[in-house]
């Protein structure tokens, strides 16, 4: 139900990106227009490997109606090369292929019908290669190889205390496999890009994204140019979920050279299909998880083996394998851990961020194996949670002591309590039965040790003479909420309305390189360089109330709009700023923010891994129809510590957001490859959950405020994604009585269990 | 070819080709942008309008088949009170995250409150169960119709 709210009240919580979006005046890429524009296509790779011997038809494709420019890897000034962990990912493919739709060429046209033509029409000489599509069949050594001379993107591990020790203390053992298929982000604004020649002999480049400086400096490396030349820009962006964290920098680079080129604006928008079929995925992970515990339910040991199919190139994967294996032990305290992580080449689409980052993959191992593990211990689930929860004082798998800011515990009671959690055990008599199930997880905030260079952020706040405030900052917007929250953060702190800010569109020569708006950090990292540089213009505020009043700086605080002497005299914010111009006051800083203090040893995998943690817990009840396999969630309460919501409805609409793609992720969204062609590659094929195909749900907001963070903020963008999934697979289990360790899990997966079981 | 239909309450003429979707006539004969193309086969809902005051995906629907009609998209729809008051609703209601989805949620809220002035929140589900949201997992978006419901009633 709407929450009954006054209406000053109301107007306070209206995000400020709200009023344009519902007016359908947002400017997204492709409603930004251009004169002489060209459309740029995108020739693709028909095969998963071989070796490319030339091209058949090029000048018959140059020659083609409308047709402005082809290009091929031969044709890039710069290195061929797109800079992501590694520097594997070519612009365009040069001498091998390894995956189908793999770039190949472009294509600059005067329509979008006539680009895409002509770029069907490039026919490359390709001798195919032998090629390995699955992460396992990968490791073996007598394989195709695809990357590196083992096929291992990149590989960590974890030993803390003594493995074998461990297992010999505990009383039950149990030990699974789970498996995870793709998961596509499907935003519902495709990837666009638009790359305007400038005057000066540079480019500036706009699109849909969440990363302008990896954009940037992807576009020094490829087209040679200078830093100081290239100027990039987020339009507004219709949805990311890390999936505009690496692909753009590809994208933004096709397009550049093409504007190059040319001389002319160049536009590269993907329709759905191409965007399905090329972008970066979740990663499909095999884990092998094993627990030992003791008969009251101590957890003494955990080994884990987490093999990641990253796809051809390696993109973002270790990253986000290294994330997986920090949380694969799950929330716990557990003495004795030995966990490995392998991300494995093959010849399919490369896979990279997606909201959670390797997380939802391991949460949902650890969460359905603790379930296996209190039922074999005859124990409440509940129950073997609770005696096992980090707290503040624990310590972790890497052995990262947990500081004060750490609501595990009350978001786990909160959930039972809202759902009024009660396990069924198969009970219900008929075909459709129901039953409940729960998770809990934790999510190391930012980028953590192994991203730690790019650990920083930058912004600048400017008040002008008539109290309105610009903010330019370099974290973006992409539907989270981030521009209210740094609007928020800049007003309260200066003591202005905050309807007289406003956070200018993010752009790369504007302020320093701020890292990328990915790993929840927007709010946590971003809000600290926002208050960082507000801070500063509040001292110059602060001299000007005290020269106002007649007392001492150090005697003026804010509160509200106004002001304050410590013995209850007031000036208004805004006469505050015409003092302060009068006075000529620096009216404008910079912020400044780095995060500290992370560390990891790659031999031990010991060390503080991340700042800080958010904790969560998710319940969910479903119902299964047990003649058809169709389950269906009823309810879902998800619980998140956040440290401080600065924002409540952007945090509410996070939380719901994300547990529907999880559920999406558990039960519907299904990418099925052959042989590396995916044979899905549209909205009807592949079926993200719609509105009847969910329940609502329930957010619960903890706040364990985290000191470091803006206003006491933790970061909440990618937990609501990681837990459901298990929750939602513990619940059909107690429904009746299967348990289906793959996702997604479909109606077919629970009939066949089903089967096995009666 | 010349077609001639009634856009957001004006008659209007435009050359076109008619086998083309309306999408594309709308956003570049017209310049109107609040409609999308998330997918351009009828599956996503980011390009409702209002044909004949039925909400309708502009991408399936081709230009010449609008000769003579009615259409209607959000431009068009601003000056209707009841229209702002569901927009006011979004807002109010945090139903709004990266908002491309947005336009096309709200015609076809409007379509069903017009029809329905008090619909339930499965009511509302189905309505807007054409339309994809990938950011707000709809609860928000359900919350904002049923008390648009409420103003308007
Ligand atoms: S663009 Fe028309 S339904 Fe998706
Ligand atoms: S708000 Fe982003 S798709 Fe609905």
């Amino acid at each position: 139900m709407p929450k009954k709210t006054g209406n000053t009240e109301r107007k306070e919580q209206i995000r400020s990106d709200a009023l344009r979006k519902v007016r359908g005046r947002a400017l997204f890429i492709e409603d930004i227009p251009h004169d002489r524009l060209l459309h740029g296509a995108t020739a693709r790779s028909p095969v998963p490997h071989g070796l490319i011997r030339g091209f058949l038809n090029i000048d018959e494709v140059r020659a083609m109606e409308g047709v402005r420019a082809v290009l091929t890897a031969a044709d890039i000034p710069g290195e061929n090369t797109v800079p992501f962990v590694k520097d594997d990912y070519p612009c365009l493919a040069g001498s091998e292929v390894k995956f189908r739709g793999q770039p190949l060429a472009l294509v600059a046209a005067e329509t979008r019908d006539q680009a895409r033509a002509a770029a069907e029409a490039l026919k490359a000489d390709i001798e195919e290669y032998p090629a390995v599509f699955e992460a396992v069949d990968a490791m073996r050594p007598d394989t195709v190889r695809v990357g590196g001379d083992d096929n291992i993107h990149s590989s960590y591990r974890i030993r803390k205390g003594d493995i074998d020790e461990g297992f010999r203390a505990a009383d039950i053992i149990v030990e699974r496999i789970y498996r995870n298929s793709h998961q596509v982000h499907c935003y519902l604004e495709n990837m666009g890009m638009t790359a305007v020649p400038s005057p000066s002999g540079g480019v500036v480049v706009s699109g849909s994204m969440q990363c302008p400086f990896y954009v940037h400096n992807a576009l020094v490396r490829v087209t040679g140019l200078q830093y100081s030349k290239i100027r990039v820009l987020q339009a507004e962006t219709g949805g990311g979920f890390g999936g505009k964290e690496d692909m753009p920098s590809l994208q933004a680079a096709h397009t550049a050279l093409l504007a190059l080129k040319t001389g002319r604006p160049v536009r590269i928008i993907y329709d759905r299909r191409e965007d399905f079929i090329a972008m970066s995925k979740r990663h499909p992970v095999r884990t092998r998880i094993k627990y030992g515990a003791s008969a009251d339910g101590k957890i003494t040991a955990c080994e884990a083996e987490y093999i990641v199919n990253g796809g051809a190139y390696c993109t973002l994967s270790p990253i986000v394998a290294w994330r997986g294996l920090i949380h694969i032990t799950g929330p716990y305290e557990i003495p004795n851990i030995m966990a490995d992580s392998y991300v494995m080449a093959t010849n399919t689409v490369p896979c990279g961020a997606f909201r959670g980052f390797g997380q939802p993959q391991a949460n949902f191992a650890n969460e359905s194996l603790i379930d296996e593990l209190a039922e074999k211990l005859d124990m409440d689930p509940l129950e073997l949670r609770r005696k096992n929860l980090l707290k503040t004082g624990s310590v972790t798998a890497t052995g990262q002591r947990i500081g004060e800011s750490c609501g595990m515990e009350e978001a786990l009671e909160r959930t039972v309590k809202r759902i009024s959690f009660r396990r069924r055990k198969s009970g219900d008599p008929g075909v459709k039965k129901r039953g409940m199930g729960l998770s809990v997880t934790f999510y190391g905030v930012g980028l953590g040790a192994e991203g730690k260079y790019f650990a920083k952020s930058g912004a600048q706040v400017y008040v002008k003479e008539d109290g309105s405030v610009l903010v330019a900052v370099g974290n973006v917007e992409m539907g989270q909420g981030s521009e209210t929250v740094f609007t928020r953060i800049c007003a309260d702190t200066l003591g202005c309305p905050y309807d007289m800010v406003d956070v200018l569109e993010p752009d790369t020569t504007r302020v320093p390189d701020s890292g990328p708006t990915v790993a929840s950090r927007a709010t946590m990292v971003g809000g600290r360089a926002v208050l960082d540089a507000a801070l500063k213009v509040r001292d110059a505020l602060t001299r000007s109330a005290a020269d106002i009043i007649g007392v001492r700086p150090f005697d003026i605080s804010v509160s509200g709009h106004k002001y304050v002497s410590s013995d209850g005299r007031e000036a208004e914010y805004i006469e505050v700023v015409r003092a302060a111009y009068a006075r000529r006051e620096k009216m404008a800083a910079q912020g400044w923010y780095r995060v500290e203090g992370v560390s990891f040893d790659e031999k031990t995998g010991q060390g503080d891994a991340y700042p800080v943690y958010t904790f969560s817990a998710n319940a969910c009840e479903v119902e299964v129809d047990t003649e058809t396999g169709q389950v269906k969630v009823l309810r879902l309460v998800a619980a998140h510590d956040i440290g401080k919501a600065i924002h409540t409805p952007s945090a509410e609409g996070q939380i719901q957001g994300g547990a529907v793609q999880a559920v999406g992720y558990a039960l519907y969204e299904n990418l099925v490859l052959e042989k590396g062609r995916i044979l899905n590659p549209s909205l009807t094929g592949y079926t993200v959950p719609t509105s009847v195909d969910v329940c609502d749900v329930v957010p619960i907001i903890v706040e364990s405020p985290y000191p470091e963070g803006p206003f006491g903020a933790k970061g909440l963008g990618e937990p609501p994604m990681v837990g459901p999934a298990a929750a939602v697979m513990n619940a059909i289990y107690d429904a009746c009585g299967v348990r289906v360790r793959k996702t997604p899990c479909l109606p077919e997966d629970i009939m066949e269990e089903l089967k096995k079981i009666t | 070819m010349n077609i001639s239909l009634i856009l957001n309450d004006n008659k209007v003429n435009i050359d076109f080709n008619p086998l083309r979707p309306l999408l594309e006539m709308l956003r570049e004969g017209f310049a109107l942008r609040s409609l999308k193309e998330g997918c351009g086969r009828g599956e996503c809902g980011t390009c409702t309008v209002l044909l004949d005051g039925k909400p309708v995906t502009a991408c399936m629907v081709a230009s010449g088949q609008v000769e003579g009609r009615s259409v209607m998209t959000l431009e068009g729809l601003e000056g209707n009170e009841s229209f702002r008051r569901i927009q006011r609703a979004f807002m109010e209601t945090g139903a709004v995250q990266c908002g491309f989805c947005t336009p096309g949620f709200l015609i076809a809220a409007y379509a069903l409150l017009r029809d329905n002035p008090s619909p339930g929140r499965e009511d509302i589900r189905r309505a807007v169960s054409g339309n994809l949201c990938r950011c707000t997992g709809y609860t928000k978006i359900i919350d904002a119709v049923e008390r648009a419901g409420e103003i308007l009633r």
